[in-house]
């Protein structure tokens, strides 16, 4: 290290580089945080003195409640289906456009648009696509498909896929391109020799593309379950977590519960119970799957 | 060439699913709910610009887009200045409790901005900062720090020592190295971050959901959700309105794809 300043001048610049940054995120991020956990504590509506101490009775109210059980599964349901859908998905689009294709430059483009526009604005478009008798049934209609016509967003049985779908379409170019990129860090001579050894093409993108593809897969399985543990825009505007619950998640429970119904203890001891979930998910998940790929990058 | 050909089919049905809702409303908006509700799949016939006009000509969508530039610009503008310096001091200083500090950070990218919102609500009610712009610009920019300082702290820890030495023996300060050497050397992932954070404040919801009540105040996202329950019976302007909201978004993708591409791909390997 170079020209190390003196000892005060040091603590001072040092103080000028981290301290506005520090300020900014303890007051907005930790400070919360660390209050969440204490109203969590009470039974508070958010208004007037802090209300009546109840200890953990808010956790164990939300933990035995079967519509805060039911959002978690809605959450997990959402998290493993993207696992079995979206993430083969993306490999074989990405495996496909990683060929050399006119026009591939532009296909990206479009195929990442839907992950730009906010889930805000991503919401309201299938709102109205999936109105009863709407484009998409008309359009199922002259597929010939019109039997499968269903109530999109007010079927209980059904919401959650519907939704699901809605995720899929807007998220599924993010896995395209982060697959992409990883099969561009795949040097050609790897493949050719394996072809050299007589491998056919798909022994090849078995067992030498794919094992390489790990790192990226795992980094896309990490921000995606952490995604639909967190899902709340795009359902909070579809249906509010309706009909009758069917589709509440975790994050619209909480938003609910506090801002609608002035719980503000109880929506606090939820919001502690999502954050707990996420850390623990991060941290095995950190623990056990990313240890290999990434040193240090979360965590 | 066989394969080369389903390798084309698939990309056109891809493209297909991607880009058929898009037009769907764009094209929508050149429609008037009659025909929309008569063939909800069909052209316009005759086209029609009405909708798209009111919409441009009244001031509602415009107080969106300025208010949401503001809040994305100042949000950027904090995260990427106090992130740097931040990255700055945790990547060339050696200090106790360095690590530290650098893993409080990180914990920051696991949190929900759902977990902090209630709390975060009430202390922006204490500070008299609802309907305030600063009182989602700032929340907002506190919660891109993490990402700001996971991508530029590797990136300037990249940069040689030799480079810090020379400045130093020229009769640089640390604060004249960090703002006439450092900042240019880091400028391409000084530039993806600045679009992480601005693309990530644009297209906030919740937040805005709860600090602003006044419409006058509402962000692009609040606004487009608003209008479409506000005016659910009348599809054919729900369908310009957001339409035209997609057009920022689409438009700067246009613009900052490579970096936005190279930031999350970047990003996400450390």
């Amino acid at each position: 290290m170079s020209a190390v300043p003196s000892g005060l001048r040091r603590k001072l610049e040092l103080s000028l580089f981290l301290g506005p940054a520090l300020l900014l995120f303890i007051g907005f991020v930790l400070v919360p945080m660390g209050l969440a956990v204490y109203y969590s504590l009470y039974n508070w509506t958010g208004f007037g003195s802090l209300g009546e101490f109840t200890g953990f009775q808010n956790y164990l109210d939300a933990l035995t409640g079967s519509v805060f059980q039911n959002a978690v599964w809605h959450n997990v349901l959402i998290a493993v289906l993207s696992l079995v859908v979206q993430l083969p998905l993306s490999i074989a689009l990405a495996l496909l456009l990683n060929r050399k294709l006119r026009g591939r430059a532009f296909l990206r483009v479009i195929v990442f648009a839907p992950y730009v526009l906010s889930e805000a604005i991503t919401a309201v478009i299938w709102l109205l696509i999936l109105q009863p008798g709407g484009f998409a049934d008309q359009v199922l209609g002259a597929a010939g498909l019109g039997g499968l016509v269903r109530q999109w967003l007010a079927d209980p049985d059904l919401v959650l896929f519907t939704l699901f779908v809605v995720i899929t379409w807007k998220y599924i170019g993010f896995g395209i391109i982060l697959l992409l990129a990883g099969l561009q860090g795949i040097p050609a001579e790897v493949r050719e020799a394996a072809a050299l050894d007589g491998a056919s093409a798909w022994q090849t993108t078995r067992h030498v593309v794919l094992p390489l593809l790990g790192p990226t897969m795992r980094i896309w399985i990490f921000l995606s379950v952490i995604g639909s543990l967190q899902l709340f825009d795009l359902v909070w505007i579809m249906t509010l977590g309706g009909p009758a619950n069917a589709s509440t998640t975790m994050a619209t429970y909480l938003i609910d519960h506090g801002f609608k119904r002035y719980e503000f203890g109880f929506g606090s001891a939820v919001a502690v119970i999502l954050f707990i979930i996420c850390f623990t998910f991060a941290l095995l998940y950190q623990r056990f799957a990313l240890r290999r790929d990434t040193q240090g990058a979360v965590g | 060439m066989k394969r080369q050909s389903i390798a084309y089919l698939v990309a056109i049905l891809v493209i297909g699913i991607t880009v058929v809702p898009l037009i769907f409303v764009i094209l929508g908006g050149f429609r008037t709910t009659q025909q929309i509700n008569s063939d909800p799949a069909g052209l316009p016939s005759p086209w029609v610009l009405d909708n798209y006009q009111a919409i441009l000509t009244s001031p509602e969508f415009w107080t969106f887009l300025g208010n949401s530039l503001l809040i994305a610009v100042v949000a950027t503008t904090l995260a990427v200045a106090l992130g740097s310096m931040a990255a700055f001091a945790l990547s060339r200083y050696n200090f106790r409790g360095r690590e530290a500090w650098y893993t409080l950070f990180t914990i920051g990218l696991l949190f929900p901005i759902g977990v902090a919102t209630l709390p975060l609500y009430l202390l922006l009610r204490q500070l008299e900062m609802l309907e305030n712009p600063l009182g989602v610009a700032l929340p907002e920019a506190a919660f891109s720090l993490p990402v700001t300082i996971v991508i530029l702290r590797p990136f300037m820890r990249a940069i040689p020592s030799e480079i810090e030495d020379a400045a130093v023996l020229d009769g640089a300060t640390r604060i004249g190295f960090f703002w006439r050497i450092m900042l240019p050397l880091s400028a391409p992932a000084l530039t993806t971050v600045a679009v992480l954070a601005f693309v990530t404040s644009w297209n906030a919801y919740l937040l805005p959901l709860l600090v602003f009540n006044d419409s006058g105040n509402f962000t692009l996202p609040l606004g487009v959700a608003t209008f479409q329950s506000q005016y659910s019976q009348d599809t054919a302007r729900v369908l310009a309105f957001t339409a035209l909201s997609m057009v920022p978004a689409l438009g700067f993708f246009m613009l900052a794809e490579r970096r936005i591409v190279g930031g999350l791909t970047g990003s996400v390997k450390g």
